[in-house]
């Protein structure tokens, strides 16, 4: 539920700038989310072509990323904006930042995808596709939350990274498990590592934007701690028996 | 073959997101404002206002015109005894004294509490006489000692530089910027404790307000100042605490970073976005 409702600004234009600021980046984020969903759909369906649009379509991301940031620029010094008007600036700029670095994890997945077409499918993708889905779903909230001024929705965007983390852990030791019964799987399960790797990363600038719309409505940050479940970093594997 | 994996706990990360805390600290009060009243006749223009003004440093008043920020101002220096049919109750309590008692000795409270107004007010006269003028209702001094004090004043006041070699010439011949700076000059010449500042930049060009504002930041390491102003970006710029008024009443008061930033009342947060006001 939106915190609350502010009134209308009595310079009315400053009102049309702050939507026009919340359409783009309603915009780039939808961008983002479809690029998540078709370099997965490329790498499940092994389509090249696809995973080209995808790796092509990246500019567009990062074109609106520098209009929204010369955007808030302009914004900041002509309205010298103060308060939820901001924060909202300021949340604009720093998720336009997260989002293009989405953007760019999934163009480096589609690069992948590219390859592994060309390479023998090893294990089951059902992994990847669950953990694409909830990433993409928790954009999606995120983003909505961002246009409906809604920091419950953004925090519990915030906590649901989690189960995101844990289907990563899944895959980075089945890949593993590959890689260690045959090395002919190393090149291929690397790429996927990378890919699984980069979904994950796509969750944690998620939980960024989260955590800057909570920002801006509330005026007040979450707690330091997230709930992760990510403990790859600190996977040791070993022959049996030894 | 297969794998065991070995975990440790998951070591925190630190957080991306945005700080909205200040790590502004407000001085111990100098002036404790509680419980206080003021009426004009019987319209009750302030209601109940109860907070502190801190120690050398600046406190900013900020709401729409009619919210009570100029009369509370007056409040500080007992203006409004000059007129009948004002009154006020409650407390303004400096170094042990209530500004608003009836026994207030108004001489001993208006050379602790000096005024600075929105237009420069100098005096017909010279611009020495117009330091040394106010300086003499309270203190005896020596030729040498009064060229000493007014030298002082003016140039704390930043303006010594520009008016050392026409100390003898009228304040009226100064530019509008500099005759701001001599009335803030006249003001501390007497060494008060707190100077209010009544919208004090309002009739000067933005080079002048700069020079007042950064003259203010300066004057706050031996003064405790309180200001009234219009332009919020001025209360901003200037103001370790804001107190932002409205009909007559304190709505809320706190660091001016966390005002501006992250204000709790949403009555605060409407005027100082410009949603009304």
């Amino acid at each position: 539920m939106p915190t609350e409702t502010l009134p209308e600004h009595i310079v009315k234009s400053y009102d049309e700038d702050l939507r026009h600021l919340r359409d783009m980046t309603a915009r780039m984020g939808g961008l983002a989310e479809r690029q998540v969903a078709d370099a997965t759909r490329a790498l499940v369906r092994r389509d090249t072509e696809l995973a080209t649009e995808v790796v092509q379509r990246d500019a567009q991301i990062d074109a609106l990323e520098r209009e929204i940031e010369s955007f808030c620029v302009r914004l900041i010094a002509l309205r010298q904006p103060m308060a939820q008007d901001l924060r909202v600036i300021i949340a604009a700029m720093k998720a336009s930042n997260d989002l293009e670095r989405i953007g760019d994890y999934a163009r480096n997945a589609a690069k992948r995808a590219i390859v592994l077409a060309s390479l023998p499918a090893i294990g089951s993708l059902a992994g990847f596709e669950r953990m694409a889905q909830l990433v993409q779903e928790n954009l999606k909230a995120a983003m909505d939350a961002f246009v409906t001024d809604d920091a419950e929705a953004a925090r519990a965007v915030w906590e649901a990274d989690e189960p995101v983390d844990a289907i990563y852990n899944g895959i980075f030791r089945e890949l593993l498990t590959f890689m260690m019964e045959d090395p002919r799987n190393i090149t291929a399960a690397t790429h996927m590592l990378f890919i699984a790797k980069n979904l994950e990363r796509i969750g944690d600038h998620t939980t960024n934007i989260a955590e800057r719309i909570y920002y801006a409505v509330r005026g007040d940050t979450l707690p330091e701690e997230r709930p992760k479940a990510d403990q790859s970093a600190y996977a040791v594997v070993r022959p049996a028996g030894e | 073959m297969s794998t065991t994996t070995d975990t440790q706990a998951a070591a925190t990360q630190g957080f991306g997101g945005v700080q909205a805390r200040s790590e502004a600290v407000l001085n111990a009060p100098r002036i404790a404002i509680r419980n206080l009243d003021f009426f004009y006749g019987d319209n009750r223009a302030l209601k109940a206002i109860d907070f502190d003004i801190p120690d050398r440093q600046v406190t900013g008043m900020i709401g729409p015109s009619g919210c009570g920020k100029s009369t509370l101002l007056r409040v500080l220096n007992r203006m409004y005894s000059l007129y009948p049919g004002q009154r006020a109750t409650g407390e303004a309590m400096l170094d042990g004294m209530n500004i608003v008692a009836p026994d207030c000795d108004l001489n001993a409270l208006r050379a602790k509490v000096g005024m600075v107004f929105q237009k420069p007010t100098p005096f017909p006269m010279t611009i020495y006489e117009n330091i040394a003028f106010g300086v003499r209702l309270h203190e005896k001094l020596s030729k040498a000692q009064m060229d000493e004090r007014v030298e002082w004043a003016l140039t704390r006041a930043a303006i010594w530089e520009e008016v050392k070699d026409r100390l003898d010439t009228s304040a009226l011949g100064l530019s509008g910027g500099q005759q701001q700076r001599l009335c803030i000059a006249r003001t501390i010449a007497v060494r008060p404790e707190v100077i209010l500042f009544d919208e004090p930049t309002s009739a000067l060009d933005p080079i002048s307000t700069l020079k007042i504002e950064e003259l203010i930041d300066e004057l706050k390491r031996d003064f405790t100042i309180v200001i009234v102003t219009h332009n919020m970006q001025q209360a901003a710029r200037c103001a370790d605490q804001v107190a932002f008024f409205y009909l007559g009443e304190l709505i809320e008061v706190a660091p001016a970073a966390q005002m501006f930033t992250a204000p709790k009342h949403a009555k605060t947060q409407e005027y100082i976005t410009g949603r009304f006001g």
